[in-house]
């Protein structure tokens, strides 16, 4: 009984460590297929002999020169940049300055006022974008820079709002209340003593803010124009008329990209709860 | 008292302000532009006022009066002239297919019409349908400034010839299958998420710290990256020449002409999703096992429980809140999903979110897009209220 019973635990275990591994390469190797895939010398997207064996020969940089020399990308990725930062720099000012507020004890309306400024991140993109479409054409701001600017803005503050809020959660009011008492005006108290504890939760919030306006299309879509086309745009036409190796070039830049993102968060992340 | 209250109200109310008032402009607006647009049209009724106007008057039932023909042309005319005409047309078809080019055409004709005996005959001369009721009921019906013609026709409904309304025929119903189809497909990959994540989370849970972390990063790995990246992949690794098709052919499992086409269809829209939205199941899951503490199994074995009984009377109940929470929002977040249908879902793998693409950017039938937009939102907030109540939305945490 029992060594049947173990054999059984045994077989159980292994069968559910395979099943785990199994998962995490769904989830990981579609990312990584596409990094030596890049490299490829031939035209397709799939590994050729060559590749297989190794060979030096099958593989170049091509698709990458293809890339750096073609104007169309390097104006995405300088919209990108200018769209990507400026969005990031007003949410993050916003989104920080709203945090402060809602973490204080005293505000009111606080479950209301957090459903509003969540708000952009619950609603499906294409109701955003479809909704901004007809608002920023009436306005003016369709196809402008100004335009993605605050629709980019828009859509990353929530992510700010949670990331500053969740490191003001530990945050000792007291702090506040003594450098108040030692005579410290409260732009000095939110400079010294407040701004050094939210910094982690800043730098992250600025990030996700940064790589949603990065990674987003379909508001580009809908209110941009030819003049705005970002990085993701480029790619979004480059997938749907004809995936070009130079495709998984721009790809693999942007899972290099990801991952730095992603450890410096953790990095913060860690720092701010340990 | 009551000022030294009101005072770190009224800094806290400060704070949010500016932020609260840049969403409700650059966010808000729109999506309350958008819910007007589904109810609200005045291009008709601003192009023909006074021919709405006399078939105010009119039985609906006779050929109206010479003095409506007789508007209605110098109204088209001049409409054809600041080249409004074509978009009043398009209205009018919407509501009875078929009315735009006879609204050209006359149009066409009229405008060289100088003096006539009867615009009633001049008109019917140049397209009979002018002289039948349905017409003017069509052009009464598209000049509604206010109208529920966008709901009925994203629900697939309509009104009969007296009024009344009914369901489309079944094989004319277009957005009611395609709404179930979106809450079908949406649940089948929230089920398969939990069905994948949960033992995932499980395993990461139990794992010594330093391990959970790395194991963490693989899940968070996707999380950060491009999702048009992701979906590159899939179309990389899938497609009918792709990664997946050459080794299963290269290992002699499928001949080179059978290649299974797995993505272009539903199977390419339900995997290319579940991989996005898996960690959305795994996180919470994950954080709410962590906190669960390991004493309550062992207490349960030692009291002579199989792992199989304990899982299921112990552990599994505990993990609810997590397991409700990542179900919601997969559920929440697969419901609207557009781009990665669009990229690899084919013909038929689109989903609520593409039609309304589709009316946005191509047959322009901006009301219907608006409604249908109007009603996912519905769907959305009704999930949202019911994450809050499971949840909170204090509690929303990222990564």
């Amino acid at each position: 009984m029992t060594v049947s019973g173990s054999g059984w635990e045994r077989a159980g275990r292994v069968s559910y460590l395979a099943f785990c591994i199994a998962v995490f390469l769904f989830l990981i190797a579609p990312i990584l297929v596409i990094v030596p895939l890049s490299f490829n010398v031939e035209p397709y997207f799939t590994f050729t002999e060559g590749m297989l064996r190794l060979d030096p020969e099958a593989y170049s940089l091509r698709w990458y020169r293809t890339v750096a020399e073609d104007e169309e990308w390097r104006r995405a990725l300088v919209n990108s940049l200018i769209i990507g930062i400026a969005a990031t720099a007003l949410a993050t000012t916003l989104g920080t300055l709203a945090a402060l507020g809602l973490a204080s004890p005293a505000m009111p309306g606080r479950p209301l006022a957090m459903s509003l400024l969540i708000s952009p991140m619950v609603t499906p993109v294409i109701i955003s974008a479809a909704g901004m479409f007809f608002f920023y054409s009436k306005m003016g701001l369709a196809q402008t820079h100004l335009g993605l600017i605050l629709a980019h803005a828009a859509l990353g503050t929530p992510f700010v709002v949670i990331t500053v809020t969740a490191t003001l959660a530990g945050f000792d009011a007291n702090l506040t209340r003594a450098a108040a008492s030692l005579g410290a005006g409260p732009v000095r108290t939110f400079a010294r003593v407040q701004l050094p504890i939210i910094a982690p939760g800043v730098v992250s919030g600025a990030l996700f803010a940064f790589a949603t306006s990065f990674d987003e299309v379909v508001t580009v879509l809908f209110i941009g124009g030819l003049d705005q086309r970002t990085v993701p745009r480029q790619m979004w036409s480059g997938i749907r008329e004809e995936i070009s190796p130079a495709i998984l070039a721009v790809a693999t830049f942007l899972i290099a990209f990801a991952l730095i993102f992603m450890l410096v968060v953790e990095r913060l992340r860690r720092r701010a709860s340990g | 008292m009551a000022g030294a209250l009101r005072k770190p109200q009224l800094r806290a109310a400060a704070l949010v302000l500016p932020l609260s008032a840049f969403i409700l402009a650059t966010f808000v607006a729109p999506l309350v532009t958008m819910l007007t647009r589904s109810v609200y049209d005045p291009m008709v009724a601003d192009t023909l006022p006074e021919t709405l106007a006399l078939l105010h008057d009119w039985d609906g039932q006779s050929t109206p009066s010479e003095a409506v023909f007789e508007t209605a042309s110098r109204e088209m005319v001049r409409a054809r002239e600041d080249r409004s005409l074509g978009r009043v047309a398009t209205r009018v078809n919407r509501v009875e297919s078929g009315l735009r080019s006879v609204i050209m055409k006359s149009a066409r004709r009229l405008h060289r019409v100088k003096e006539v005996d009867s615009w009633r005959e001049a008109m019917i001369s140049i397209e009979p349908e002018w002289g039948e009721a349905k017409t003017w009921r069509a052009i009464q019906r598209a000049g509604e400034r206010i109208t529920t013609r966008h709901y009925l026709h994203a629900l697939d409904l309509q009104r009969d010839a007296d009024g009344s309304i009914v369901l489309q025929p079944p094989q004319r119903r277009v957005y009611l299958p395609l709404l179930k189809r979106t809450l079908a497909v949406s649940l089948g990959i929230t089920v398969l998420c939990l069905l994948l994540g949960y033992p995932l989370a499980y395993l990461i849970a139990h794992a010594p710290p330093r391990r959970a972390n790395l194991l963490l990063l693989l899940v968070l790995v996707p999380f950060w990256t491009s999702l048009l990246v992701r979906t590159t992949s899939w179309i990389v690794l899938l497609q009918t020449e792709g990664v997946v098709n050459d080794t299963l052919v290269a290992l002699g499992l499928i001949a080179d002409e059978n290649r299974i086409s797995m993505i272009y269809n539903m199977t390419g829209t339900v995997v290319a999703m579940t991989h996005v939205l898996l960690p959305f199941m795994v996180l919470p899951v994950y954080s709410v096992m962590r906190t669960i503490p390991p004493l309550y199994m062992s207490a349960a074995a030692s009291l002579g429980a199989s792992f199989p009984q304990a899982f299921r009377r112990v552990y599994w109940p505990q993990t609810l809140p997590g397991v409700g929470a990542g179900s919601l929002l997969v559920f929440i977040l697969s419901i609207g999903y557009y781009i990665t249908p669009a990229l690899v879902g084919g013909q038929s793998g689109q989903l609520i979110s593409n039609m309304i693409a589709y009316h946005m950017q191509q047959s322009l039938n901006w009301g219907l897009a608006a409604a249908l937009g109007s009603i996912l939102l519905g769907c959305v907030v009704a999930l949202y209220l019911l994450y809050d109540r499971v949840v909170g939305i204090d509690r929303m945490r990222l990564g």
